[in-house]
């Protein structure tokens, strides 16, 4: 089994790496380009088995340490 | 009185601060391991400034796992004081002892130079020492200094005056360009609700010596010895 986890900045967060990402992009010509938001992305290898349970315990992680509640959002898949 | 201060891998500030409390203010100072569950016994700890675990994941976010951390937690339960500088600043937060975060700088830029800081209050045992409306000269060295917390938690923390410092012109102005990160209000540092446990992005211990160019970061260091001198036997009693 595999995880996916991505970790985004809070929407009320200050994001100043999408904002210059952003403007570069609008540099190079790219319109319509409404928002970036620069974020990170786990992957995390399991051994085999209850997919539930994995899910319950990457949330704690995710939730405890992989990201931090008062700036960022997560999203957790597994497949 | 004796100060513990903490050792991380890729902690860069601790020698700076043994040497300040220990042969600027005369005080007994010793190092404690991340790898420490025992304090030592100290009168006050300090977490100091580098870059803990190389800043992976989020600065802050591996260290405030170690052992000594734990140790830290307890002994703040039992209301010891706590000062973290920088990097310190950061597990503190992370370690969830003091409320919000420290994210990138706004600029994106890490930031070498010396700032103004206003002190809001003398009330706590880090500003005690400092005159009113003295405005302090002290170096910041940073890339995620920018305090963020939610609207609510900024409401409390101006309410119960836990703001201990924003960054400030020469003269004493809170104006958004003398902040160096973009922080929420100009906050520098902040304290808890119980007043015990504080953090600061600036580093008093590089401006403790008229020789370094400003010696004001010594007012920060000499608050807390005269708090655990005068209030700490009356708070024991």
């Amino acid at each position: 089994m595999k995880a996916k986890i991505i970790v985004t900045p809070k929407k009320a967060v200050l994001d100043p790496q999408g904002k210059t990402v952003q403007n570069t992009l609008e540099h190079m010509g790219h319109s319509g380009i409404q928002a970036v938001h620069v974020g990170k992305y786990l992957e995390i290898e399991l051994a085999d088995g209850d997919k539930e349970a994995a899910r319950k315990q990457l949330d704690e992680a995710c939730h405890r340490f992989l990201s931090n509640p008062v700036i960022e959002d997560y999203y957790l898949e597994i497949e | 009185m004796k100060f513990s201060i903490l050792q991380f891998p890729a902690s860069n500030c601790d020698q700076d601060a043994v040497h300040v409390l220990r042969n600027v203010l005369g005080q007994s100072a010793r190092l404690v391991w991340h790898k420490e569950s025992i304090l030592g016994d100290p009168d006050a700890v300090i977490v100091p400034g580098g870059f803990s675990y190389g800043d992976y994941l989020r600065t802050g976010a591996i260290a405030r796992f170690s052992p000594v951390i734990q140790a830290v937690k307890a002994f703040a339960e039992a209301g010891g004081l706590v000062l973290g500088i920088c990097n310190g600043f950061q597990i503190l937060c992370e370690a969830g002892l003091l409320p919000g975060a420290l994210i990138r700088n706004r600029s994106l830029q890490f930031r070498c130079e010396h700032v103004f800081l206003k002190t809001l209050t003398g009330d706590s045992p880090f500003t005690n020492r400092i005159p009113d409306e003295k405005v302090i000269r002290i170096p910041v060295a940073h890339g995620e200094g920018c305090y963020f917390a939610d609207a609510q938690t900024i409401e409390k923390l101006e309410e119960n005056r836990q703001i201990l410092w924003r960054y400030c012109t020469r003269d004493g102005q809170v104006a958004e360009t003398a902040s160096p990160n973009g922080s929420i209000g100009n906050i520098a540092g902040i304290c808890n609700e119980r007043r015990n446990v504080a953090g600061l992005m600036p580093h008093p211990e590089r401006a403790s010596e008229t020789l370094l160019g400003s010696d004001d970061g010594r007012l920060i260091f000499e608050s807390i010895v005269q708090w655990l001198e005068r209030e700490a036997p009356a708070v024991a009693a």
